[in-house]
């Protein structure tokens, strides 16, 4: 990745001197590396070695020889004579159909907010999550970890037996073990339990029935995804608990202070489907809402903001006391960063002024108490409340800041209070700061419990392993970021007798065999007035308990006089992981793979630091660096990253982990040695080069559209002045004219067309398309060697653009699936007709004819098309658990076969087939691609063309249409609509732009 | 100088190379003509677990496929019955023989009964029943006549080529919706009176004649 030497000025020099724009993928691309032009002309390049390492000429034609006599005619063998078998129910449940999959409702949890889906299940097996349309987190999409989810379900890893220290035990044993340390410690003094964020109301009761018994007991709360700053910082401002749950909908300015509140947090998607919606545009005339960004590193947010500054944690901090008393708050004293012009300072306070109402500002997570009581307090004053911003109740069970809870415990571990712990779920060895020193703390406590879903760190510490059945596997109650509650249902039994966390509180509270379904129906029948059978049918039936969302809460945000984070040169964040989280997903091979937004890094994770930084301390892409914060070390490699701020550096925690399995072990770097628990924001930081070299795997230079030099308008923006300069034909979605000639002749689609359009305007670029995609269509993985190589497997990637300077550069995502060519480039070239056209517009991919020849993917010009080049898939022969999360309605590809996006044919089979058995059309929206489904902004829109009523068919008919590479006459069914910006008309230069 | 080689050599050249070529040639014939598909085991009965006679069933008893074969109008499969079903009569009726005392020990210890799969097709074919049983093709079309057999056969070949007969020319096979479950319906003996029904049903069913021909309608 560093073999030449990236000329940052001479880069900056040649942007600086651009005219127009010009949209680039990544630094190698501006400096023309040789890396960058060896995967533009090859889409896979060729190695040095053709074989892996150590194979020896004899020893390849050896092989060689044995393949061709073994090959011989075993391919040409009579049909076997051992019948497949047919074993059918004994008594067959009353809903299933064979053949027809169920959806049931149920949550999966973040921090323990809920987060609503509908999971897929094949006769009894769960092989899909979707989102919960009547679910307030979800409105019906998912993030890509929760699509990632149902791989962790079968993850042979997952801890699979009791154990007793090194020795197999059983669940009697385990709860006998918990009794007896109970009785020893009388009224439980000195016991202790250690939960993740608690919001079921279910669990809530049972860890108080617990402590009302044994009042000397106490209860703990460490969850690494637990929003603390975003608590201390209403404590702070209001001197009580309540929760802000923004109305993004009403909100025609938007100031997020290190906010990604469209990828993070646990009013995610809700906040992020509320904000595209009052984005969307579509004429000329619609109206757009306005994000100013000001943060740290680049997060799926600011794809949309309109004025985007990169400042460093302490400088967000520093505005946000500095906007706060231009509109009038008390607010510490602070100088305005430089960064931040006066210019964009000044139009950002008028357009707030003149939005009171319709404004909202936001803090994020990573920013300290004081900046999300600054937060709160502009909202009063800009009178937002109410209206944008409502306080409501907080959902869970005892808000509290887990930090602190986390340091009391390991202040009792370690002066012998505390001589019982058990831990719930969490996996405190590895994600507690290293300046609390849990495990040694650990050490010293003589009786250890862990309820947890994998053997991990934590589990190797304990004396007692009890396995915990998976979110599927488990009858229990959760509270959305708003209170509403979800009766969580599981979809199959426990793999491996495990228990949930109400089973295990149960045997603490005396009843070691109670089942989690009697648990959780005991509770709501108490808590239930009227038929409970009515109230259960319907409430776990529709995933959301009517009427719970929580209370609104009356609170006012007072003077703000907490201090300011001191600034420092290089300061530290360290941030949760967009795809492993806390490093709980390192074992999921998807998310591994999964590429990050903006630097596409796969199966590591990397120290961001600054184009201006990188200068500074001479540091490239590769460079093995020495992280030093408070008295401790870590060694990561530098990743260069256009639009990370300077003086401060970026690293993801969840990685590093020892005892995650076998995916996750010893991948990338462990953030949380780093992790200082007196911190609540960044840390002061040094960072000095070892000299050293790492290879990371990033795909951003795979798959390249860039071509022979010719410009090519791949990315189309422009602003919302522009488009109305040009209504009906804006300048940036048609910059050149065509001229049409084309060699193939048309077909009339009388049927079905489909066709399909992605928003790029609302597109952030958080890759729940991707994972879905792999999830629905059975896409394997290949490893950190192979996406080294360009092989990675993906349908549909999304690829990320920049524009503008390195330092401060607008983003663009664009999510590539399979184009759908009507006069497709791929079909005439297959010798054996393995890729046909249908009368539908399907570009056709028949797995059964492929030879694996890869003409196909040769001659398509925007490199969809994915390739079989090793066995990634499982064999039926040698399958494991994972293949259990296959979907059937899919063909499982082997190696030599050609595969890539189909507009998920078997979704549009399955509509079909039913509508001709009712003797009727397909509705609109009836057939909903996987990618279109989990998508939170619904930027990808699908449906039937000839269906002039179609959402998509209305879609396309808004000026901002445009395909891809139209100079090629390809005329793909996949179109885009030029995404549209709104900036300030008081800043009509580029200043600040996002 | 001597000779090496004998003067039978430019004999053994000509014969060698002329010979190798037929023989590749041979090969290249025989060869697919042992690995082809050949009837793929039609007209062979296949031995089941419990020794169940449609024939039985169906005409003395009077059961109509879907009494068994329940999802065969809604799903892909027409999906073999669960033991529930079996023990519906069998529990009181015919109890002692070998064949229900198996269908009594499968109810009473919950173990499935693992039938043998006679209509077997690849991984990579996406067949659905439903949409060919609402569009008029026949249980007997593809299954023959089951109601006569003592242990099922395959009755035709089930092979692409078989299937792309009718697909291609759905008029020569279809039937009335109503009779699709009649085993005794013949197609009409004068061909072109079954060609104008099929064409009649084809326009009735708005069946698209186009799509059934396409890699997608069976491959995804």
């Amino acid at each position: 990745m560093s073999d030449s030497q990236l000329d940052l000025t001479q880069i900056r020099a040649r942007l600086a001197n651009q005219e127009g724009p010009d949209y680039w993928r990544s630094l190698d691309q501006l400096a023309d590396t040789e890396e960058f032009q060896v995967f533009l002309q090859r889409e896979f390049p060729r190695q040095a070695a053709p074989m892996e390492a150590g194979l020896e000429r004899r020893d390849f034609l050896k092989l060689l020889g044995a393949s061709m006599a073994l090959a011989g005619l075993s391919a040409c063998a009579r049909p076997p004579l051992a019948h497949e078998k047919i074993v059918p129910y004994v008594k067959q449940p009353d809903q299933i159909t064979p053949g027809k999959p169920l959806f049931f409702a149920t949550a999966v949890t973040y921090g323990g907010y809920a987060e609503g889906v509908l999971a897929e299940s094949h006769q009894g097996r769960p092989t899909k999550l979707e989102g919960n349309p009547d679910h307030p987190a979800s409105l019906g999409a998912t993030a890509a970890v929760t699509q990632a989810q149902v791989l962790s379900l079968y993850d042979p890893d997952r801890s699979q037996a009791y154990a007793n220290g090194g020795t197999a035990s059983t669940w009697e044993d385990a709860s006998a073990a918990l009794a007896g340390a109970l009785a020893a410690l009388p009224n439980g003094e000195g016991f202790a339990l250690l939960t993740e964020n608690v919001t079921s109301p279910t669990l809530a009761s049972q860890i108080e029935e617990f402590l009302g018994k044994y009042p000397a007991a106490r209860w703990y709360q460490y969850d690494p995804l637990h929003p603390d700053n975003a608590v201390a910082g209403a404590r702070l401002a209001f001197g009580t608990d309540a929760t802000a749950v923004h109305d993004l909908s009403k909100a025609a300015v938007v100031v997020a202070l290190d906010a990604d509140f469209m990828n993070s947090g646990p009013a995610r998607l809700a906040d992020a489907r509320a904000f595209a919606d009052a984005r969307r545009i579509r004429r000329s005339t619609d109206t757009m809402n306005r994000l100013y960004q000001f943060e740290t590193s680049p997060s799926n947010s600011a794809s949309l903001a309109d004025h985007r500054v990169a400042l460093k944690p302490s400088d967000v901090a520093a505005l946000a006391a500095a906007l706060a008393a231009a509109l009038g708050v008390q607010a510490p004293n602070a100088t305005r960063p430089a960064a931040v012009s006066n210019e964009l300072f000044d139009a950002l306070v008028a357009d707030l002024k003149a939005n009171q109402g319709t404004s909202v500002v936001i803090a994020g997570e990573d920013q300290p108490p004081v900046v999300h009581a600054l937060a709160h307090a502009m909202n009063q004053a800009l009178g937002n409340v109410g209206k944008t911003v409502n306080y409501l109740q907080p959902a869970a069970a005892r808000p509290a800041v887990h930090r602190d809870e986390l340091t009391a415990l390991v202040a009792g571990m370690n002066d012998g209070t505390v001589k019982a712990l058990v831990v719930f779920d969490a996996n405190p060895v590895y994600t507690a700061p290293a300046s609390l020193d849990f495990a040694s703390a650990l050490a010293k406590v003589p009786f250890t419990a862990r309820l947890g879903l994998y053997p991990d760190e934590t589990a190797a510490a304990v004396d007692w392993t009890i396995p915990q059945a998976h979110f599927l596997e488990t009858w229990s109650d959760a509270r959305a970021f708003d209170g509403t509650v979800t009766i969580q249902q599981p979809l199959i039994l426990p793999f491996y007798n495990g228990k949930s966390a109400h089973e295990v509180m149960a045997a603490l509270n005396g009843n070691a065999t109670a089942a989690g379904y009697d648990i959780v129906r005991n509770y709501w029948k108490a808590n239930v007035t009227g038929s409970f059978d009515d109230f259960w049918r319907e409430s776990v039936y529709r995933g959301t308990v009517a009427g719970s969302r929580a209370a609104a809460a009356n609170v006012t945000a007072g003077a703000v006089t907490a201090a300011l984070p001191t600034a420092a040169p290089i300061e530290l964040k360290l941030v949760l992981d967009a795809s492993l989280l806390d490093g709980r997903f390192a074992n999921n091979g998807w998310l591994q793979e999964l590429p990050k937004a903006f630097s596409n890094l796969t199966w590591d994770n990397a120290a961001l630091v600054g184009p201006a930084t990188a200068e500074e301390l001479k540091l490239e892409t590769g460079d093995m660096v020495k992280l030093s914060s408070n008295g401790r070390d870590l060694e990561a490699p530098v990743w260069v990253q256009p639009g990370h701020a300077p003086g401060a550096v970026t690293l993801a925690l969840g990685y590093g982990r020892t005892h995650a399995g076998k995916v996750g072990s010893g991948v990338g770097v462990n953030g949380y040695l780093l992790l200082d628990h007196t911190v609540s924001g960044a840390a002061a930081a040094t960072v000095t080069k070892t000299g050293a070299q790492y290879e990371l795997a990033s795909t951003q230079m795979h798959h390249s559209l860039e071509g022979t030099g010719e410009r090519r308008y791949i990315v189309r923006s422009g602003t919302l002045a522009e488009f109305k300069e040009a209504p009906e034909h804006p300048h940036f979605v048609h910059p050149v004219a065509h001229h049409e000639a084309d060699l193939y002749p048309n077909y009339e689609y009388k049927g079905y067309k489909w066709g399909m359009v992605i928003d790029q305007t609302v597109c952030t670029g958080c890759n729940a398309c991707v994972v879905a995609c792999q999830s629905e269509n059975n896409i394997p993985i290949v490893g950190k060697a192979q996406v080294s190589k360009g092989r990675e497997m993906h349908w549909i990637r999304v690829d990320n653009y920049y524009s503008g300077s390195i330092d401060a550069p607008e983003f663009f995502h664009q999510p590539m699936p399979c184009q759908q060519c009507e006069k497709a480039p791929c079909e005439p070239v297959c010798p054996v007709g393995a890729t046909v056209h249908d009368s539908e517009g399907l570009n056709v991919m028949v797995y059964n004819r492929c030879v694996g020849t890869r003409y196909c993917s040769n001659n398509c010009p925007y490199k969809v098309r994915r390739f079989n080049w090793l066995q990634y898939a499982e064999l039926a022969t040698d399958a494991t658990e994972m293949s259990l999360a296959n979907n059937p309605d899919v063909s499982v590809r082997s190696r030599g076969v050609m595969e890539k996006c189909t507009y998920c044919t078997q979704r549009i089979a399955t509509a079909r087939i039913d509508a001709s058995n009712e003797d009727r059309k397909i509705r609109d929206g009836e057939v909903v691609t996987a990618c279109q489904a989990a998508c939170p902004t619904q930027a990808i829109v699908f449906g039937d063309l000839n269906d002039t009523g179609s959402r998509v068919a209305g879609v396309k008919a808004s000026p901002l249409n445009y395909w891809m590479l139209e100079e090629l006459q390809t005329f793909p069914r996949t179109t885009y609509l030029a995404k549209v910006k709104n900036p300030n008309p008081a800043l009509l230069n580029s200043e600040g732009r996002g | 100088m001597p000779q090496y080689f004998p003067p039978n050599s430019n004999a053994f050249v000509t014969w060698a190379v002329w010979g190798g070529g037929v023989f590749a040639v041979l090969m290249m014939i025989a060869l697919p003509f042992y690995a082809r598909t050949t009837n793929n085991n039609v007209g062979v009965p296949v031995a089941q677990p419990i020794d169940y006679p449609h024939n039985l069933h169906v005409v003395q008893v009077g059961l109509d496929c879907r009494y068994c074969h329940t999802t065969v109008e809604t799903s892909s499969t027409a999906s073999v019955p669960p033991t529930e079903t079996c023990m519906g009569c069998h529990s009181q009726l015919r109890v002692g023989t070998p064949q229900t005392q198996a269908v009594v020990d499968s109810w009473n210890n919950g173990t499935p009964i693992s039938w043998n799969r006679v209509h077997e097709l690849p991984d990579f074919v996406y067949f659905n029943h439903s949409v060919h049983v609402n569009n008029g093709v026949g249980c007997s079309s593809c299954h023959g006549r089951v109601d006569e057999m003592a242990q099922i056969w395959k009755n035709e070949p089930m092979t692409m080529g078989w299937c792309l007969e009718c697909h291609r020319n759905p008029e020569t096979a279809l039937r009335p919706v109503s009779e699709v479950f009649n085993m005794d319906y013949q197609p009409l003996a004068e061909p072109k009176a079954q060609l104008a029904l099929g064409a009649t049903l084809v326009e009735t069913y708005h069946i698209d004649t186009d799509k059934l021909i396409q890699c997608s309608t069976c491959h995804r």
